[in-house]
């Protein structure tokens, strides 16, 4: 993974650079098109809302972004870095060192305590027991549940759930923060609580987010906003 | 790496503890079995191994045979004196030969009294079993040619009777007739074949004879090879003396037969292994159900996990990194199972031994065998489903409900 390390330099370059990335599914008359030679740029420090209803092709956008996924044809480079020449390994080594990703669902490993489920990512790091210990409590007061450690899921409240998934994804001190629904399964205090943490998370530490949702109220806490229709982005401005 | 993805493994089977617990339960009770069943196994054959050397492996009885008269069987005639005379005079391969007459008679000291073997014999039947005596001394030749009132008598006599070890120059009673205790034997214990072997009362044949069974019969005679490499060889010697001695009138009489202690034994010993060798197999196909069982939990513990796995994949972790995991888990469930069976097995074997009188022999490379293979059998049934979730997608896990 050598060729990865070269990522560190790349403090100019724009985190994400889409370049006419398209995908498709399915073959022949089944061809669905999800992106349609899309291009856009995220520079390092902001904080972006991607909006479109469902099939507008946000979520593809947001698996291709994640690296969870790759494009079927253009070029995706994080960091300056083209992901589609990195093998499904390779882009695994990618999410472990610089994506953080919180979910609709909170996705908090089940019967695992809060300081478990943060540790996850840092074992997958290799980063040793102090350390993990230091690096989790200190994510933990970030997002103000220092007091939630030996918590297990299901005792927790969901926007505190969502708040250790927070806290989980930015453990590692990530490049991005790729964030999809985040709100979609809490009421709107929880919401909004969740939101706020983000906006500070991005305005006190300078870390880059993406979010998806459908929702403008919460669209509205990002700085820019990029809506998609039929695979296709249709208005990309500032808020 | 590899101590985390341990320690996430045991942290996943710590969470699901019943269940591990079950699972395991087939590989416990097939590794359980397979080592009470080869350690008792073994302890027979050490067993029967000891039984031979209480009996002396170089040691023959030669026995009158059986003969038909009118459709009914009768022993046929016993030996006399100038039988063991011969074997004696004309062998070259045999090192001892004794006489040998038994009955069941009362013997008597003081107010206590018991039932034992009275055996009439001469000197060389200490020889013949490799038996010595642990205090006083054998018959003389004088007190054998005259059939003196003498015995030498066995541990379980002197306990039972005497209860002290202030035995020698005293009379004992056999039946009627008093006797000089000149000697005691070594105690030799139980043995299988023939029961307590030290409730033995030993007299002078001609004794014996005269006093005792009013004959000059010979019941049995006990010879011995000079080493064990010569037993065949002093066992043909033996049927050559008796052929020309007990001419055969017709077929139907066996005159004598020669039986080898070892022979004997050797026979039991085969029993045994196949015995031991068939229940290790019932054995191992449990071994291999317990195996199934752990796949058959695995694929439905990866089938329960994917959205767990699709996060792992999302947070960072690689292929081989979801296998490893997945096979540590089941790895660790089959060795802690085999870790338990181990300890059951030799708890079973210590506690069945004693009620079969055998010894506990435990085999250190059995224990180390059944360790690496019950590990083996972890790895082998968790790699299917170790495979499957290392190859999920992670978009489609982190989507599974």
């Amino acid at each position: 993974m050598g060729t990865l390390n070269s990522l560190e330099k790349g403090e100019s370059v724009p985190v994400i650079n889409f370049n006419s990335v398209s995908k498709v599914y399915g073959m022949g008359e089944n061809k669905i098109k999800a992106l349609n030679n899309t291009s856009f740029t995220i520079n390092k420090g902001e904080f972006v809302a991607i909006m479109g209803s469902s099939g507008s092709g946000k979520s593809t956008a947001m698996n291709i972004l994640g690296c969870l996924d790759t494009c079927t044809t253009g070029d995706y480079l994080f960091k300056g870095f083209n992901v589609k020449s990195l093998t499904r390994d390779q882009r695994a080594l990618l999410r472990r060192h610089y994506l953080g990703f919180v979910f609709q669902g909170f996705n908090l490993l089940a019967r695992t305590t809060s300081l478990e489920n943060l540790e996850l990512p840092l074992i997958y790091r290799r980063i040793d027991k102090e350390k993990r210990r230091t690096l989790a409590l200190s994510a933990l007061k970030k997002v103000g549940l220092e007091d939630r450690i030996n918590h297990t899921a299901s005792e927790l409240s969901g926007g505190q759930q969502q708040r250790v998934a927070i806290a989980r994804a930015i453990v590692t001190n990530p490049s991005l923060l790729l964030a999809d629904e985040p709100t979609g399964n809490l009421d709107s205090s929880k919401s909004i609580e969740i939101m706020e943490l983000l906006k500070e998370l991005n305005k006190t530490t300078g870390l880059t987010i993406v979010l998806v949702t459908h929702e403008d109220d919460m669209a509205a806490y990002a700085k820019r906003k990029i809506i998609f229709k039929d695979g296709q982005i249709i208005s990309d401005k500032l808020n | 790496m590899i101590y985390n993805i341990i320690i996430l493994s045991l942290r996943e089977i710590k969470r699901n503890l019943l269940r591990s617990i079950l699972t395991t339960l087939g590989i416990v009770i097939g590794v359980a079995s397979v080592v009470m069943i080869v350690t008792l196994g073994e302890g027979t054959k050490i067993q029967v191994e000891t039984e031979i050397s209480k009996l002396g492996s170089t040691m023959m009885t030669i026995s009158p045979g059986t003969r038909r008269h009118r459709g009914a069987s009768q022993s046929a005639k016993p030996f006399d004196i100038k039988d063991v005379e011969a074997i004696r005079r004309e062998s070259s391969f045999i090192s001892d030969v004794a006489p040998l007459s038994m009955k069941r008679l009362l013997v008597i000291y003081g107010n206590e009294n018991r039932r034992s073997q009275v055996a009439g014999t001469d000197k060389h039947f200490t020889d013949v079993r490799s038996w010595a005596l642990s205090s006083g001394r054998n018959f003389s030749y004088a007190e054998e040619a005259s059939g003196k009132s003498v015995c030498i008598i066995g541990e379980t006599i002197r306990k039972e009777l005497y209860k002290s070890s202030n035995f020698l120059g005293t009379n004992l009673r056999i039946g009627k007739i008093s006797c000089q205790v000149i000697g005691l034997l070594e105690s030799k214990g139980e043995v299988m074949f023939s029961g307590d072997q030290d409730d033995i009362v030993v007299v002078p044949l001609k004794f014996f004879q005269r006093r005792i069974s009013g004959n000059d019969d010979i019941n049995q005679i006990y010879a011995s090879s000079i080493n064990e490499y010569m037993l065949q060889d002093a066992k043909q010697e033996i049927e050559l003396i008796m052929n020309e001695r007990r001419p055969q009138r017709d077929g139907t009489e066996s005159r004598y037969s020669v039986r080898a202690v070892q022979e004997m034994s050797a026979a039991f010993q085969g029993t045994s292994a196949v015995m031991t060798a068939f229940l290790s197999a019932i054995a191992a196909i449990s071994l291999l159900v317990g195996g199934i069982g752990i796949m058959n939990i695995m694929l439905v513990s990866v089938t329960e996990r994917t959205r767990e796995i699709g996060i792992r994949m999302a947070i960072g972790a690689r292929e081989r990194e979801v296998l490893l995991q997945f096979l540590i888990e089941s790895s660790m469930l089959s060795l802690f199972g085999g870790i338990i069976g181990i300890i059951l097995g030799l708890l079973g074997a210590l506690v069945i031994a004693p009620l079969m009188d055998i010894p506990v022999i435990i085999q250190l490379d059995l224990i180390i065998f059944v360790f690496i293979f019950s590990a083996l059998v972890g790895v082998v049934f968790g790699f299917v489903p170790a495979k499957r979730a290392s190859q999920l997608d992670p978009i489609d896990a982190l989507r599974h409900e």
